[in-house]
C-alpha cells in the first residue's frame, strides 16, 4: 500500500516534467515531422536555454525577461545550424551535431562553471517543484499557449510554405517559394521553443548544469512517436496532433516514473529509452520489409522451403547408395 | 517574350565526366507561341527548360523574359514568371498536403508569404470551379491529401497550379511520359485547354513526334546540344513524323535512333 501511494506522489512531478520535455517535443515535431530534417541542436539548445535563464535569473534579471532571453538564445542556436546547412550546405544532421558541440562551450561561457542553483525560495521563478500543482496549471498554460500559436502560424502562408518545403522541395522551388528562408525558419522556431523548455526545466529542478541536455532529442523523439503513434489514429487536426506530442511527453515521465518505482536502476534508463525510440522508429520498415507478405505468399513459401527440404533429403540418399554401391 | 542569348552550359567541367550539355543556344519566342521540342537522349531539352527555369545558372549567355533579365534571379524568384509541370508526377505536387493547400500555394506563387490565412472559403468555391474542369470528380475531393491521387489526376492538378496565375512562361518537360496513353491523351488535351484559353506563351518537351506534331503552332528539334531545326507556321501544319526523320537526318548527319520517339 505505501508503495502504491509514492507511486501516486511521484505522479505530479512526472507530469510537470512530462510538460517541460513536451514543449520540447513540439519543438522537435517541426524539424522531425513538418521540416524532415533529424536537428541535433537541440542537445546544445535546451542547455542554452537553462544556462541563460539560470545566469540572468541568479543576476536579478526579472523572471520573464530571463525566458524570453532563453527563447531568443534558442532561436540563434537554430539560427547557427540554418546557416551551416542552407549556406554552407552541411548535411543537417552534421549542421545540428557541429552547433551541438560548439554550444557546450558556449553553455560553459553563459553559465561560468558547470552548474548553477536557481534557490526557488529566495527568487522568484514561474515553476518550481516545491509547488507542484501550481507547477502543473502553469504548464499546461504554456504548452495550450505554444500549440494555439503554431496551430495558427502553421494555417497561415507562410506556415503553409514552410510545410511545402518539408514535403517537397522540388513542388516549393516551383510555386516560389524560397526553401532555405523556411529551413532557417523552422530552425529557429524549433529551437526557440527547446530553450524555452530548457530554462522552464532549469527552474523547475532548480539548478542548469552544462550537461543536462545530454540525449535531449532522444526524449523528445520518443515523445513525438508516443504522440503520433496515440493522436494519428484519432484526428488528422494539427493542434490536437501538437497536443498529442505534449501528452508524449506526460506518458514517456509517467512510464519513467513506474519503471523507476518497479525498481529498475536508473541509470539503465538512457539506454532503455534508446531502445525504445530505436524499435519504434523501425517499426515501418520491418513491417513492409518482413510483414507485408499476402498468405499466398507464405504458402507458397512454405511449400517451396519444404520441397527444398525434401530435395535435400533425396541428395542425401541417393549419395549414400552411391557410396555403398561404390564399396560393395 | 522569351529570349535566350548564347546560353551555353557544360556540366563537370575539366573532368573525365565533361558533358558539353548546350552550345550556343539561341532561341526567341513571340508572345502566344505554343513550342513543342523533340530530340534523342541527351539532346538537351531539359537542360534548356532549366536553364530558363533556374535550377542552375548558364556558363554564359542571358536569359530574358518579358524585357527583363532573370539570368541572375535565384530558381524561387522567377517561379513568378513561371509555370513548371515535371515529368514526375510526384515532383510537381506536396503529397502529405490536402489537395486545396495545394492549390493555395500556388495561387500565391511570386507574392510574398505573409501572416495571412493560406486558404480562404472564397477561394475554395474558386478552385472548385477550377477543378470542375479537370472533369476528373476532384471539386468534391478539396481536402484529400495529393498523395492518394493517381498519377494523371496529379499531373492534371500540377498543370492547373501551374497556369492558374497565367504565368508568362509554361515549362512542360515531358509531363506526360508517365502515362498510361488514355490518361495521357487526357492530360493533353487540358495542356491545349489551358495553352489556348490563358493565351499562354508554352514551351512543352516531348519524346512523341506525333504529339510534338500535332499540338502547338511551333516544332524545334535538338540535337547533341543545340537546335537543329525550327519548324513553324504553314510548314509544321503540313508535317509529318516521316518528313521530320528526313529532315532530323540531313540536319543532324545520322539517323534518328530512338523506339521511344518513334514509336510512343
Amino acid at each position: 500500500m505505501d508503495l502504491i501511494t509514492s507511486l501516486l506522489r511521484s505522479m505530479p512531478g512526472a507530469i510537470s516534467l512530462g510538460l517541460i520535455w513536451g514543449i520540447m517535443a513540439i519543438g522537435v515535431y517541426i524539424t522531425y515531422k513538418i521540416l524532415d530534417i533529424a536537428d541535433l541542436t537541440v542537445d546544445g539548445s535546451i542547455c542554452t536555454g537553462a544556462c541563460v535563464c539560470a545566469i540572468l535569473t541568479v543576476n536579478g534579471v526579472n523572471i520573464w525577461l530571463a525566458v524570453i532571453a532563453a527563447v531568443i538564445a534558442g532561436m540563434l542556436t537554430g539560427l547557427i545550424t540554418g546557416f551551416f546547412h542552407t549556406v554552407l550546405g552541411i548535411p543537417a544532421i552534421l549542421s545540428g551535431i557541429l552547433t551541438q558541440l560548439m554550444l557546450w562551450s558556449i553553455n560553459l561561457k553563459i553559465l561560468g562553471k558547470a552548474n548553477l542553483g536557481i534557490n526557488a525560495r529566495a527568487l522568484k521563478v514561474i515553476v518550481t517543484q516545491l509547488d507542484k500543482n501550481k507547477a502543473i496549471m502553469t504548464l499546461i498554460g504554456f504548452a495550450a499557449v505554444v500549440i494555439v500559436l503554431l496551430y495558427l502560424f502553421f494555417g497561415t502562408e507562410l506556415g503553409c510554405s514552410l510545410r511545402a518545403t518539408g514535403c517537397n522541395q522540388n513542388m516549393s522551388h516551383a510555386q516560389g517559394i524560397n526553401n532555405k528562408f523556411n529551413k532557417i525558419l523552422g530552425l529557429v522556431l524549433s529551437n526557440g521553443l527547446v530553450a524555452l523548455s530548457g530554462a522552464l526545466l532549469a527552474q523547475y529542478q532548480g539548478f542548469a548544469d552544462i550537461n543536462m541536455g545530454r540525449g535531449a532529442i532522444v526524449i523528445g523523439l520518443a515523445a513525438v512517436i508516443i504522440g503520433d503513434a496515440i493522436f494519428s489514429h484519432i484526428s488528422i487536426n494539427f493542434g490536437i496532433r501538437l497536443a498529442g506530442v505534449a501528452l508524449g511527453g506526460v506518458i514517456y515521465y509517467i512510464v519513467y516514473q513506474i519503471v523507476v518505482w518497479i525498481g529498475l536502476d536508473p541509470e539503465l534508463l538512457k539506454m532503455l529509452s534508446a531502445l525504445v525510440v530505436a524499435i519504434f522508429l523501425a517499426v515501418p520498415y520491418v513491417k513492409s520489409e518482413y510483414f507485408s507478405y499476402t498468405a499466398q505468399f507464405k504458402a507458397e513459401r512454405k511449400a517451396r522451403k519444404a520441397n527444398a527440404k525434401l530435395a535435400k533429403k533425396e541428395a542425401k540418399i541417393a549419395a549414400k547408395a552411391a557410396k555403398k554401391g561404390g564399396k560393395a | 517574350m522569351l529570349e535566350l542569348k548564347n546560353i551555353k552550359k557544360t556540366f563537370n567541367a575539366g573532368t573525365v565526366n565533361e558533358k558539353i550539355a548546350l552550345k550556343n543556344i539561341n532561341l526567341t519566342l513571340e508572345e502566344g507561341d505554343f513550342v513543342t521540342i523533340i530530340g534523342g537522349n541527351g539532346a538537351g531539352k531539359s537542360t534548356m527548360l532549366n536553364a530558363i527555369a533556374g535550377t542552375w545558372l548558364p556558363d554564359s549567355g542571358s536569359v530574358v523574359v518579358d524585357g527583363v533579365d532573370i539570368t541572375d534571379m535565384p530558381e524561387y524568384k522567377r517561379a513568378k514568371f513561371l509555370g513548371r509541370v515535371f515529368q514526375d508526377p510526384r515532383m510537381g505536387t506536396a503529397t502529405d498536403m490536402w489537395l486545396e493547400e495545394n492549390l493555395a500555394l500556388a495561387k500565391r506563387r511570386g507574392k510574398s508569404r505573409t501572416f495571412r490565412w493560406a486558404i480562404t472559403r472564397k477561394e475554395r468555391d474558386e478552385y472548385r470551379e477550377m477543378l470542375k474542369q479537370l472533369d476528373l470528380g476532384l471539386e468534391e475531393r478539396l481536402t484529400t491529401k495529393m498523395g492518394l491521387f493517381s498519377g494523371g489526376q496529379r499531373q492534371a492538378v500540377t498543370l492547373l497550379m501551374a497556369t492558374m496565375n497565367k504565368p508568362k512562361l509554361l515549362l512542360l518537360d515531358e509531363h506526360t511520359a508517365a502515362l498510361d496513353p488514355k490518361t495521357a491523351a487526357k492530360v493533353l488535351e487540358l495542356t491545349d485547354k489551358f495553352i489556348t484559353e490563358g493565351k499562354l506563351t508554352a514551351l512543352m518537351v516531348t519524346h512523341n513526334m506525333k504529339d510534338a506534331i500535332t499540338h502547338g503552332n511551333r516544332l524545334i528539334m535538338m540535337n547533341r546540344g543545340e537546335i537543329i531545326l525550327d519548324i513553324k507556321g504553314e510548314e509544321k501544319k503540313n508535317l509529318t513524323v516521316e518528313m521530320l526523320l528526313e529532315q532530323f537526318a540531313k540536319a543532324s548527319g545520322t539517323e534518328f535512333m530512338n523506339d521511344r520517339a518513334l514509336l510512343g
